[in-house]
């Protein structure tokens, strides 16, 4: 079953690598409520993909799912070539192997939409944590690192206060730090801008658009039709559980196929 | 488990019960009164009176009960002459009146806390509509401010009048005999300390479930505004299954 | 023999009882301090019981708080005194000793303010867990900690600070529960008073002095604990 793969990709991925992720048939519902009904979805390295969709339209629990913070009920996620095993548990599907779930998370980093630093600790205690404590890396390095980072964020200079002292914008790009201290190989961000005043939003947008132009995988839900447009290389329109429009930026908002894609373009100008 | 010798320790420590209800009440009702006084001596912003209630809390809260029961049952003993001089010395002589006084002093500490809470709550707003309406002094103490601060601090003083009950225990240690006393007693002679507990600490938990019932039965009853209104149209109410 | 004045009573010349007094006041914070260690265990596995845990073990820990918190601790202490007793001499017996063997009161008093502050510091940690936020766990998780891990570096630390001031409260309440293990005859603040009260006949004056050093134990650790408030807040804004 595994040739069903509904591969998103333009150029066929047969030539190249396994793809960074790709996520197969992915089915989940809370309670009575199905939120998705099997979708499908591949990045290869290197791909920038936005995820469109109302709220509601599963697009967060699908990224949610790649990194197990949800458990599918039924459907196959790859990260890098590796399947993530699951098997029945008494309350529904559960990881097969925890430890895993653990190293596939210290590759695939995740960027909240309420940012969810750490409140007890330094901004730069938030970023060397995983690598020091997860990774296993020794500290110096790992700092040295994060410093580095914290200034390709332009929050070098917040390095020892506590999150609650820095703004959403700030707190949300050094998220972002905190994300990319892991070496992660796909990076997923999930709504990164809803939280945010919108004068800070171009500040994250900005910091995003670096980390693209760098090539790394990104999956990016988000309600930013520019950051759609002109950032990434592919666009997935989510309503219903379902995968609805997908394709190149330039062919999926200049031609759109889909009536719910229209009129979701028309009202988020 | 020897469900005979449990009967016959329920048995018993029911005859302890009456003075344990007796401790509690008496000291609570008492204590009450001094707490009100202790709490409107604190709000009154003049120093004489807020300092040494400041004071009288600190030191009751500060120390352990046992420690005020023992200053008052043995320490009172050292001025034994001069207390029989004033003719005092009837009431200092018995355990009970101790227990009682000790009880009282301690909760009257920790009440009028509470009462301060309470009294601190009423939203000003509506003193001043109370005032407004020609309201002052006792009136809108009695009228306006007692009862929202009654409905406000009665949780908190539902707990403190558990942990009454539970504190008359300490009376046991100056011989007076209700429930923890009879039960130390009869695991001194018999060694089933389990049984006994088991019995006791179930009468305590019984006296002090009807206790929490009843005070949330005047919870009730005293916040007419907080429970659903009752349907007016039926209905409408029948639309909602 | 001369009355002697209050100083030269509890003072620590050739009469006083200073220094047993002193000695017996740290007996009270050493038995205090083991009993509320002890209840910080049993305190943070009945709150995992509450939180974590299906449907029995979230009824025994709801019961288990439930009846510690209605029963005197006086009943808790002569459970755990004569039932501890019992116990050991049916041990003994089995071994060939005779008759009554007494447990260490410094041990039956620790446990008993153990299983009893457990009580009240599992609705402590319970409460401040609820305050630790969701999201900065999912954080925790979406980086790829464990369970271990993510305990020991998000959720144990947050949980100790927003619980510092509940426990201050329950190290207070442990502090005078500590006086009732005077009725084992463990030579505490209250039994040293209590002997010396009955040595010199000067009740009063002892147990003014035991009072007073309550009170001073209750002050120092009150200040203390509103250090480690003011520490553990730091870069927290309050919500207030």
């Amino acid at each position: 079953m595994s040739n069903g793969v509904a591969s998103l990709s333009t150029q066929p991925a047969a030539s190249e690598a396994a793809p960074a992720v790709s996520v197969n048939n992915l089915r989940k519902s809370f309670g009575n409520l199905e939120v998705l009904k099997g979708v499908s979805l591949s990045a290869r390295e290197g791909d920038v993909i936005s995820i469109l969709g109302a709220s509601g339209s599963g697009k967060s629990t699908m990224l949610r799912c790649i990194n197990m913070l949800e458990v599918p009920d039924s459907g196959e996620i790859r990260i890098g070539g590796e399947t993530i095993g699951l098997k029945k548990g008494r309350k529904g599907m559960e990881p097969a192997d925890q430890r895993q779930v653990d190293r596939i998370r210290s590759r695939v980093a995740m960027v909240f939409q309420s940012f969810n630093l750490w409140s007890h600790m330094t901004i730069l205690e938030n970023v060397i944590e995983a690598p020091v404590h997860v990774q296993k890396r020794p500290k110096a390095e790992c700092i040295a690192e994060a410093e580095e980072l914290l200034q390709k964020v332009g929050i070098v200079d917040k390095r020892n206060q506590y999150p609650s002292h820095l703004s959403g914008g700030q707190q949300q790009r050094a998220a972002i730090a905190r994300a990319l201290a892991m070496h992660p190989k796909v990076m997923l961000f999930d709504e990164p801008t809803s939280a945010l005043d919108p004068e800070l939003v171009g500040e994250v947008l900005r910091v995003m658009r670096s980390l693209a132009e760098e090539g790394r995988t990104m999956l990016v839900v988000t309600h930013e039709m520019g950051f759609a447009r002109d950032v990434s290389n592919r666009v997935v329109f989510l309503h219903k559980g379902v995968v609805e429009e997908e394709g190149a930026p330039t062919e999926v908002f200049g031609a759109p196929k889909s009536e719910r894609f229209k009129q979701f373009i028309s009202s988020h100008r | 488990m020897d469900f005979a010798f449990m009967r016959d320790t329920f048995l018993t420590l029911m005859g302890g019960v009456p003075l344990t209800l007796n401790l509690s009440f008496t000291s609570v009702a008492l204590g009450a009164v001094l707490a009100m006084l202790l709490a409107l001596m604190r709000m009154s912003r003049i120093k004489v009176l807020d300092w040494p209630a400041q004071g009288y809390v600190f030191v009751f809260r500060g120390t352990p009960l046992l420690v005020q029961i023992f200053l008052i049952y043995y320490g009172l003993g050292q001025f034994r002459p001069t207390l029989q001089a004033w003719g005092l010395w009837t009431f200092f002589r018995e355990p009970y009146w101790c227990a009682v006084l000790a009880l009282t002093l301690n909760t009257a500490a920790y009440a009028s806390e509470i009462i301060r809470g309470g009294l601190q709550s009423v939203p000003h707003n509506q003193v001043e509509a109370a005032r407004a309406c020609g309201m002052s002094g006792f009136l809108l103490f009695r009228r306006i401010v007692f009862p929202i601060a009654v409905r406000q601090a009665l949780p908190a003083y539902g707990s403190e009048i558990i942990l009454m009950v539970k504190a008359t225990s300490l009376a046991s240690i100056i011989t007076m005999m209700e429930v923890t006393g009879l039960a130390a007693k009869l695991i001194s002679q018999t060694f089933r300390a389990v049984e006994v507990f088991i019995v006791a600490g179930l009468i305590y938990l019984i006296l002090n479930f009807i206790i929490t019932r009843i005070i949330m039965a005047i919870e009730w009853w005293l916040s007419p505004h907080l429970r659903r209104p009752p349907a007016i149209e039926p209905r409408l109410e029948a639309a909602h299954v | 023999m001369q009355q002697l004045s209050y100083f030269e009573l509890v003072g620590f010349g050739p009469n006083g009882w200073g220094w047993a007094l002193l000695t017996a006041a740290g007996m009270t914070i050493a038995v205090a301090i083991c009993g509320f260690l002890a209840g910080s265990i049993v305190g943070t596995l009945v709150a995992w019981g509450k939180i974590g845990g299906n449907l029995v073990t979230r009824s025994l820990a709801d019961g288990y708080t439930t009846v510690l918190r209605g029963i005197p601790d006086l009943l808790v202490i002569y459970l755990f005194y004569f039932g501890g007793s019992a116990a050991l001499g049916a041990i003994g017996s089995l071994f060939g000793a005779e008759g009554f063997i007494g447990v260490p009161a410094f041990v039956t008093g620790a446990l008993a303010i153990g299983i009893v502050s457990g009580a009240y510091q599992a609705e402590v940690f319970r409460g401040a867990y609820q305050v630790v936020s969701r999201g900065e766990i999912e954080a925790a998780r979406s980086v790829g900690m464990h369970r271990w891990l993510m305990f020991r570096r998000i959720i144990a630390p947050q949980v100790l600070r927003y619980a510092i001031p509940g426990l201050g409260n329950t190290w207070q309440l442990v502090l005078k529960e500590s006086a009732l293990i005077s009725v084992t005859g463990l030579v505490e603040l209250l039994r040293q008073s209590h002997i010396a009260a009955g040595s010199t006949r000067r009740p009063f004056d002892f147990y003014v002095t035991a009072a007073i050093l309550y009170l001073l134990i209750t002050w120092v650790s009150t200040y203390l604990f509103q250090r480690a408030e003011a520490h553990s807040m730091r870069g927290m804004r309050r919500a207030s």
